[in-house]
């Protein structure tokens, strides 16, 4: 028998682990379906061309080719889309079909698609297809899409900006004038994609007789996808089913309508017969969104004790092609911009953003959304002036931390805060990491030549995210998430919830959130999730929600269904069900002693419910759904801390250690959250120090393979040491918030921190990511000269 | 024109203790023959470039990338997938571990690390920063690598102690 008491905060391993660990994970492309038509997408060489003609002849008679489809073959089943937010009328994005029509506007843009009977001979067939390119000037760079006489991104466009917006909160003039220090910095924050191990991967297949859509989908959510694969095609609702199996990470990546993913459920129609495609790790790089690229100027003013009086930030931020569908490709901008000081009492605020298109792959959300560039921004502007001021890192940041009590107040940028715990994070980081033995440490090193620095980053981190967001964009995003919760035949808990689990381990944390309140075990708690007809309506995974609002919605159906269990239970053993409770699955009397199973209350309730002293039988199934209401998301907030050294002579960046102190209110599973953390950090190292996009003048993308695009391994990682303080928000009775993007939000601007920390005794800053060997030389070669 | 896939080979080999015998072209990997013809799905494809070694197999106990390797290059070799790894139990206290510790989150590299960590396993035992060395060829996006760092360690220092 298992303690079911407790099991909120217990470290438990997740049940479905098991399967990965064997092998017996069943991701997209590992589901068999007897007659599947492999794609293969022939995509545009040309970061920009007119498309004059397609000639697919010879491709057609290629061995084992089953139907090449060009977009004009698509063109009676779906309709073209276009990204428009309702708050940002200005913003509008090209008309885009699955499948490019007349021009193509980046590199790797799927222009033709190969069915075959094997994914080889769609690709051989591929070479056979002749097509006409009449080669357009291609804009790479935000500087080349930025000049006044740019030639346009798409020849749908009126020009390339994408939005123009403001936010100010307050009199930045004055304040910078009457300010004991000023700081600077430029920032230069290099394109990174999302690179998730699993590629993207559909299968769709489509009942001509009942005109039935079933797509099965590597994705984050299922109802957004079935939405839209009901609009574009014309099809109803109740008639797209979307199934999302086991998924092989996500970080955002996987929540766009992809034009080449759509294409494959349009051509399951249009053939009639399921087809399935797996983006190769070539066709990932560049069809995957994009995310991150962004110049940022910016300002601060501190005065004489290092309060903060006012904070400039203009950032300038590269779109790509197209706004992706649906959720657009503002995020990053946004972010960038109303995160910035969100963890400090800042009075004035000056904020501005301008986005634009490129030829380039559209940029889209990757963990942490625009957060990581606001945090490191802020974070290096406030060891600058440190610097000036000579004030410690750490005590400049301890005497400017946002109020740690109020529930609904707002940052000079207009972040909404609530019920924060910056200061005792900070604390509890410091004597984690040993901060004033490591200080004393580097001073000692300088003298023996060897550069270490320490670097800090506090942080807020919005998650929880609610409909305030997508609804008032008027996009159909569903952002509330349901649970429906009922006690089985068998005595067997199922809980079907409109989460989605890429690996996060949500799904174990609702088992521990329904264990505990039914007291029974979490092998008891069934999960059915990721399924558009056996699972309710509701957001899935994005924005760090899943246990913040999925958690507590299973959690008041969880009571609500106890409050059954124990009616019938009462009416069995002929007590007031509030004298009964439920543990380890056996209905305890008053006295302590052990009554009856689960299994035998549902026993009766299921067959026997006539012998039941009861006038009605109480309900065996409660469906609850919940979506913050009086917040738009919940905060998190923490504090990181990176160790590094510097070789002065080579450039290379060593990590020494790592630290986390995060608050994600009610912990529910350590297990779970710490990797959740450690994954982060490790995102947001990678993004540092190795993460980058290539392009080359011609807009082409010059390190497309993992060969060439660096990503972290396990040798260049440290031990990442994660702390918790644990303040529950007050909104909801589960009292979590999200954890999902924590280590991402601040680990860069903690290893951007700590690299500057080293370069100090050089005067050298560095001003560009990744921050690569040869950027360190050139910082270091130029404060000499 | 002529098929590109060209003639067929005959080969055979020991799959997860079995004799397999197929007939395959000359340019299938070995991973899309295990995933494809054989139908192990536990052998993940990541990258076909040789660099996250989610593909990873062993071949003759040492641990390889089956997007690396052809099929026609498996002809007489003992080949152990994640299936197979599983089933004769040699790596069940590994597993064990990972499972108990989280060391993997999505899952997707996760019969790769295995593979990779069996072959570890087999050798001397490592310090915590030659586990991280040796585990340089595997990819995950999910993790921070640490739990998988701890786990491999703690199973390397029990079978040690079992050992002595």
């Amino acid at each position: 028998m298992t303690e079911t008491r407790g099991m909120i905060g217990a470290r438990l391993p997740r049940p479905e682990a098991r399967r990965f660990v064997a092998g017996n994970g069943r991701y997209t492309d590992d589901i068999a379906i007897g007659g599947v038509g492999q794609v293969a997408f022939l995509r545009s060489p040309h970061a920009h061309a007119r498309i004059a003609s397609i000639d697919v002849s010879v491709a057609k008679a290629s061995p084992g080719v089953i139907a090449v489809v060009t977009a004009d073959d698509l063109a009676a089943i779906c309709t073209p889309w276009q990204t428009k937010l309702a708050m940002l009328p200005s913003h509008i994005s090209p008309e885009q079909f699955p499948l490019a029509r007349g021009e193509a506007t980046w590199q790797g843009e799927a222009v033709v698609a190969v069915v075959a009977e094997s994914r080889a001979q769609a690709e051989d067939a591929i070479e056979l297809i002749g097509v006409a390119w009449a080669e357009l000037p291609a804009i790479g760079s935000i500087d080349a899409a930025a000049a006044t006489d740019a030639a346009k991104v798409s020849t749908q466009l009126a020009g390339n900006l994408g939005l123009d917006h403001v936010f100010k909160a307050g009199d930045p003039g004055t304040a910078f004038e009457q300010a004991h220090v000023v700081v600077e910095h430029e920032f230069s924050f290099g394109r990174q994609t999302g690179v998730t191990l699993e590629p993207r991967a559909i299968i769709a297949d489509f009942d001509a007789r009942t005109r039935k859509l079933t797509v099965q989908h590597s994705h984050q959510v299922p109802n957004q996808m079935r939405e839209i694969f009901a609009a574009q095609f014309g099809l109803s609702f109740s008639d797209v089913h979307v199934i999302t199996p086991d998924v092989g990470g996500a970080f955002g990546m996987k929540l766009s309508a992809y034009p080449d993913e759509m294409a494959v459920a349009a051509i399951a129609i249009l053939l009639g017969r399921p087809v399935k495609f797996v983006a190769d790790r070539l066709e990932s790089f560049v069809s995957d969104v994009h995310a991150r690229e962004a110049r940022v100027k910016s300002r601060l003013a501190v005065d004489g004790d290092g309060h903060l009086l006012a904070m400039d930030v203009a950032v300038l931020s590269g779109m790509g092609a197209y706004s992706s569908y649906p959720r657009g490709s503002l995020g990053e901008g946004l972010q960038a911009v109303h995160m910035s000081a969100a963890a400090y009492r800042l009075p004035i605020f000056n904020g501005t953003l301008r986005s634009y298109f490129q030829n380039k792959v559209p940029s889209g959300v990757l963990r942490a959304v625009g957060q990581p560039i606001a945090t490191t921004v802020t974070e290096q502007l406030l060891d600058l002036a440190a610097r000036k001021l000579d004030i410690d890192p750490a005590d400049i940041r301890r005497r400017n931390y946002a109020a740690s009590d109020e529930k609904n107040t707002r940052s000079a940028a207009g972040t909404v805060l609530s019920q924060l715990s910056l200061d005792r994070c900070h604390d509890k980081l410091l004597e984690l990491m040993d901060y004033e033995a490591l200080r004393r440490d580097q001073a000692e090193l300088r003298q023996q030549g060897i550069y270490r620095g320490i670097g800090l980053a506090a942080f807020i981190e919005q998650t929880g995210v609610g409909p305030a967001l997508y609804g008032s964009q008027q996009v159909r995003v569903s952002a509330h998430e349901s649970c429906r919760l009922s006690l089985e035949a068998s005595g067997g808990i199922r809980c079907a919830t409109s989460i989605t689990d890429q690996g996060q381990g949500t799904m174990t944390a609702l088992r521990q959130i329904v264990g505990e309140t039914l007291g029974v075990d979490i092998g008891a708690v069934e999960i059915v999730c990721g399924d558009t007809t056996s699972a309710p309506f509701g957001g899935g995974a994005w924005a760090s929600r899943g246990t913040a609002l999925g958690g507590e919605a299973a959690l008041r159906a969880a009571r609500k269904l106890r409050g059954s269990i124990l009616a019938i239970a009462g009416s069995i053993l002929q007590a007031q069900p509030h004298e009964l409770r439920i543990e380890a699955g056996k209905i305890v009397n008053a006295a302590g002693m052990p009554q009856l199973s689960i299994a035998d209350v549902a026993a009766r309730a299921h067959y026997q419910s006539h012998t039941l002293p009861l006038d009605d039988l109480p309900p065996l199934e409660f469906a609850e759904t919940y979506a913050p209401r009086d917040l738009p998301y919940f905060v998190s907030n923490g504090i990181q801390a990176a160790h590094v050294e510097v070789d002065a002579g080579l450039g290379a960046i060593r990590i020494l250690g790592f630290w986390v102190v995060d608050d994600c209110g009610t912990v529910i599973n350590p297990l779970l959250v710490d990797e959740q953390i450690r994954g982060g950090v490790v995102q947001g190292i990678g993004a540092a120090l190795y993460e980058q996009c290539i392009y080359n003048e011609d807009a082409q993308l010059e390190n497309g393979t993992l060969a060439d695009y660096l990503v972290p391994m396990a040798s260049e990682m440290p031990d990442i040491h994660v702390a918790h303080v644990e303040t529950p928000i007050s909104a909801t009775t589960l009292g979590a918030r999200g954890v999902g993007e924590a280590g991402a939000v601040a680990a860069a601007a903690a290893i951007w921190t700590a690299v500057n920390d080293a370069l100090s005794p050089f005067g050298a800053v560095v001003t560009q990511q990744p921050i690569t060997p040869e950027h360190v030389l050139d910082c270091i070669d130029q404060a000499k000269s | 024109m002529s098929d590109p896939a060209g003639e067929l080979h005959e080969i055979a080999f020991i799959l997860n203790g079995e004799t397999v015998s197929a007939a395959v072209s000359a340019r299938m990997h070995l991973g899309d023959f295990i995933r494809e013809v054989m139908g192990k799905t536990g052998t993940h494809i990541g990258c076909e470039h040789g660099v996250c070694g989610a593909c990873n197999v062993t071949i003759d106990g040492r641990s390889v990338r089956s997007c690396l390797m052809l099929a026609v290059q498996a002809d007489g070799t003992h080949v152990e997938t994640i299936e197979g790894l599983t089933q004769s139990g040699i790596i069940a206290d590994l597993q064990q571990e990972f499972v108990a510790r989280n060391a993997l989150q999505c899952g997707y590299c996760t019969p790769g690390i295995l593979a990779t960590a069996a072959e570890m396993l087999n050798g001397p035992s490592l310090s915590r920063e030659n586990i991280r060395e040796a585990l340089s060829g595997n990819f995950c996006r999910c993790t921070g690598y640490h739990a998988i760092v701890d786990a491999i360690e703690a199973v390397m220092a029990r079978r040690v102690e079992a050992a002595s």
